[in-house]
């Protein structure tokens, strides 16, 4: 049996991507849709008074206007549910206001033009009360949650802290903030909805299709049978489009009354408001170490925003717990509960901004030491779970550490900041660690074999340009023993096999695991001489006790060198690698994109992005992707991925863990420190930019 | 690699857009071909519509559109290529890049009516048959994209950026402008620079971009 699982192979669903053959939400044309535009609140808090859109129904073309005076009724909202995305979601259910942004008239006409004009001409005035915006004076509203998002303690303790900050050798205690973000994936919220006779298919761009089933049946209060959601193809989620929004309620709804195609777009600038973002956050940073950089106490507390419209309190510094020893300890995560959009899972919620935080904190503890930050690290290496006492499944952070230290050069690095000047640019180089929970859920596929030589995969799983569809192909061909192009991959369909989608990177591994179950029961009854042709095998994945028995985390270790201009204190990243280990690689090739891909999100969350928050509005700012800075071409020279050969037998049958988030956990600290090994500049208030350099530069 | 001393967008707080359309032929009457393809679905006839004829991809459309239609939708909604995507709508991000007489251009931010007469070129048009153009190919073995939401207008912006460079149009980066610009890396990022990639495939990109080019302008 020859190898493929792990191969870099091409994306299978590569020819359809560059040829523009494959379809997104927004794409599905077959049945020519009419066009849906939504209005939306220019209030944060309050109710509506009135609306006129007796302008709207005049116009040319238009078919329908809903607002809460006229839409359709739904099922109601419900504030809890074992499963958040699979919530009715009613739109257009009430007068009253709870964030700038939300959704507050639907317009459907003929043409896209008609309709975005006719919702423009909506005229909404407001009864205007007074919402709370401001994270860090909230006041009453400021709680100390029991749980964080996934149910994990938002806090824990160990020892005394505080004792051993004051009788540590050194200490470090720092406060850190981290900038409202979006995902501003490339392809905005979409949903093409077909009604026909007494069944709907959304077609919608969605990362979770079974949570989008249950979730469109239910506020539509449709039999779930008479209910299909489709997503073949999915524009980036990024945790974005866990959830389903009013694009996609709005769209059923609509096909549904008007008995034809509806497709309902949110524009570039409704996403900031009308979908989930990364709230803001305000850490502090508490670590005490003997003068032999042994650390004595780790404490990281967090403040971040939640939403009155809905609760989510995004893990900060659950990491933490488990990323170095030390025997006194402390966390704890705090929200402010404000009157905003409503913060949600954005690429590794959690560790993707604990870790700017707690990275950068330990490399502030390196310079008070005088030590070498690779060496700090060595030197904390726990030896099992620091506070829940169990053995780690795997973990080589050590490995990482050292191995991209030989292959980056660390060596040549002069601990002195500004030491190493070359021309026009103070040059630096950074170091730190990556650690990302590893999670499995339950999972179940299909394989049949629709020749003797040919099988087809089916799943609900969707492939967001993680890969799925490449490493399926994989799974089935090794196991089966058939080519790779013999394997057809259908995903994105919520009348296949039940899957947890695509978040949290669990989904390679869940549906992997499931899908090499199916092939293996298949190959079994095919070697007994059953079939071939058309037998089908069902197979599943599900958490076993090793997810109780063991602490499974990813890790890696990033090394970044930037240079900051000595005259105007603009950074530029000037080469970057990273080495992890993940388990096993299911296919080199796509897994170093998502690595690579989740590191430029952290130089991101380091240099660039940002939501600024207008305080007197309730309403963010940069709400086109000419404000919202990403990185573009210009931006990034030469980031490398590497990952070490490992299986992990306790996280799955594959042995694999997810790679989508891994990337960016710790990146942007890497970053954040090579900016001060270059210039002396200690930025503590993400993103890093000239504004906060140059006072050090002076 | 070193890097040059330049100041980015960033610091100038300004947004790099893909290259703008110059020297727009005039509009004129154009006779009606013979061949004309009918639309997936005629548009309903407001009484301000216009009519109009697209050339793309070598194929005549005859259209009668809402004035306000963008190429970008009149491509996506009423000729059905949907290949072409929307990601703003604001010529902020590039997905929506198609060749317009061998040039780059975002569709978004050109109307359909203003696009008489050119010839019109999209991501379906680039391939002969079913043999992929060599900048398919090359970002097919590059990996290079993920979601492959940007990756249309990667495309047709890196094949237009091809023929600048064949052409000598220098750039930002370009140190000698009197002599013939390479595809060069430094040249690559600055030149892509409008067209955005949020699965931040940027490297393996230019690594496409570069295979493919290799050759073209020397
Ligand atoms: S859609 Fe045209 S530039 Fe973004
Ligand atoms: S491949 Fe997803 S945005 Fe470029």
């Amino acid at each position: 049996m020859a190898t493929v699982i792990g191969m870099p192979i091409d994306r299978i669903d590569g020819p359809a991507k560059v040829t523009g053959k494959a379809i997104y939400a927004a794409d599905v044309g077959a049945d020519k849709p009419v066009f849906g535009a939504i209005a939306t609140a220019t209030i944060a808090y309050g109710s509506i008074k009135s609306i006129d859109a007796s302008e709207a129904r005049r116009q040319p073309g238009v078919l329908l206007v809903w607002t809460h005076e006229n839409a359709p009724a739904q099922a109601p909202w419900v504030p809890k549910a074992e499963d958040p995305f699979a919530r009715p979601k009613p739109q257009l259910d009430s007068k009253k206001i709870q964030y700038y942004g939300q959704p507050v008239a639907l317009v459907v006409a003929t043409t896209f033009e008609a309709a975005r004009e006719a919702a423009a001409l909506i005229d909404v005035t407001y009864e205007k009360g007074e919402g709370v915006f401001d994270l860090e004076n909230a006041g009453k509203d400021t709680k100390t949650p029991k749980q964080d998002n996934v149910g994990k303690p938002a806090a824990s303790k160990v020892g005394d802290v505080d004792m051993a900050m004051r009788t540590g050798f050194v200490s470090v205690d720092e406060t850190y903030k981290t900038p409202y973000q979006n995902h501003n994936q490339m392809e905005p919220h979409a949903s093409t909805a077909i009604w026909d006779g007494d069944k709907l298919t959304v077609h919608c761009a969605v990362q979770l299709v079974e949570s989008a089933h249950a979730c469109i049946a239910t506020t539509l209060k449709l039999p779930p049978e008479k209910v299909e959601i489709v997503a073949e193809f999915i524009g980036g989620g990024f945790g974005g489009k866990l959830p389903v929004y009013g694009d996609a309620i709005l769209a059923g709804l609509a096909a549904r009354e008007l008995k034809r195609p509806v497709r309902v777009v949110l524009t570039r600038q409704q996403m900031a408001h009308v979908t989930t973002h990364r709230g803001a956050s305000v850490q502090r940073v508490r670590l005490a170490a003997q003068r032999d950089g042994t650390l004595t106490a780790i404490a990281h507390e967090s403040l971040a925003q939640t939403a009155r419209a809905d609760d989510f309190v995004e893990p900060i510094v659950a990491s933490t717990r488990s990323l170095y020893a030390a025997p006194n300890r402390f966390t704890q995560q705090r929200t402010a509960v404000l009157d905003l959009p409503i913060p949600g899972s954005m690429r590794a919620p959690g560790e993707a901004i604990g870790l700017l935080a707690l990275e950068q904190a330990i490399d502030e503890l390196a310079v008070k030491l005088d030590m070498d930050p690779i060496a700090l690290r060595l030197k904390n290496e726990p030896k099992d779970d620091p506070e829940k006492h169990i053995p780690f499944s795997t973990r080589n952070l050590v490995a990482c550490l050292q191995q991209g230290a030989d292959r980056f050069g660390w060596n040549k690095r002069n601990p002195k900041p500004g030491a190493n000047r070359q021309g026009q640019w103070l040059v630096g180089m950074g170091v730190a660690a990556a650690i990302r929970g590893n999670f499995l859920r339950k999972a179940e596929a299909k394989v049949t074999m629709t020749s003797a030589k040919t099988a087809t995969v089916e799943m609900d799983m969707t492939d967001i340009g993680t890969g799925s569809y490449t490493i399926f192909a994989q799974i089935a061909a090794e196991t089966l023993d058939i080519p790779v192009e013999a394997v057809t991959v259908k995903l994105g369909h919520s009348s296949y096999p039940d899957t947890p989608g695509s978040g949290g990177s669990f989904g390679a591994s869940s549906c992997g695991a499931a899908l090499l179950d199916a092939c293996q029961k298949l190959k079994a009854r095919l070697d007994k001489g059953e079939g071939p042709q058309g037998l089908t095998a069902m197979g599943k994945a599900a958490p076993g006790d090793d997810y109780k028995k063991y602490a499974q985390f990813a890790y890696g270790a990033h090394f970044a060198e930037v240079g900051v201009d000595a005259d105007t204190g603009e950074v530029r990243l000037r080469r970057m690698l990273g080495v992890f280990d993940a388990g096993r690689i299911l296919n080199a090739k796509t897994a170093r994109s998502q690595l690579i891909g989740g590191m430029i999100w952290g130089v991101s969350s380091a240099l660039y992005e940002e939501q600024p928050l207008d305080l007197r509005f309730g309403s963010f700012m940069s709400v086109d992707l000419a404000n919202y800075h990403v990185p573009v071409h210009a931006d990034i020279p030469s980031v490398e991925a590497a990952t070490l050969k490992e299986f992990d037998r306790h996280a799955n049958a594959l042995g694999s863990k997810g790679v989508g988030e891994l990337g960016i956990c710790g990146a942007g600290a890497a970053v954040a420190n090579a900016v001060y090994n270059a210039c002396g500049a200690r930025v503590r208030e993400y993103p890093i930019t000239v504004d906060k350099i140059l006072p050090a530069l002076s | 690699m070193p890097q040059k001393h330049l100041l980015t967008r960033r610091l100038l707080g300004t947004t790099a857009v893909a290259t703008a359309m110059t020297g727009v032929a005039a509009r004129a009457q154009i006779p009606q071909p013979k061949d004309v393809q009918t639309a997936i679905a005629p548009a309903p006839s407001f009484p301000g519509n216009l009519d109009m004829n697209l050339d793309v991809n070598g194929r005549q459309h005859r259209l009668s559109l809402d004035p306000r239609t963008t190429l970008l939708d009149a491509l996506r909604d009423h000729l059905g290529l949907t290949g072409t995507k929307k990601g703003c709508d604001h010529g902020q991000c590039g997905a929506c890049t198609v060749l317009i007489n061998g040039v780059r251009m975002n569709s978004c931010l050109s109307l359909a009516a203003s696009r008489e007469g050119d010839k019109i070129v999209t991501i379906e048009g680039l391939a002969d048959g079913e043999k992929l153009h060599p900048m398919q190919t090359s970002f097919v073995h590059a990996d290079a994209f993920q979601c492959g939401f940007c990756t249309p207008g990667q495309i047709c912006s890196a094949v237009g950026m091809a023929n600048e460079l064949k052409r000598g149009v220098p750039s930002a980066v370009t140190i000698d402008v009197a002599a013939a610009p390479t595809a060069s890396v430094d040249e690559v990022r600055e030149r892509m620079s409008g067209n955005i990639c949020r699965c931040s495939a940027y490297p393996n990109i230019v690594a496409a971009i570069l295979a493919a080019t290799e050759g073209v302008t020397k």
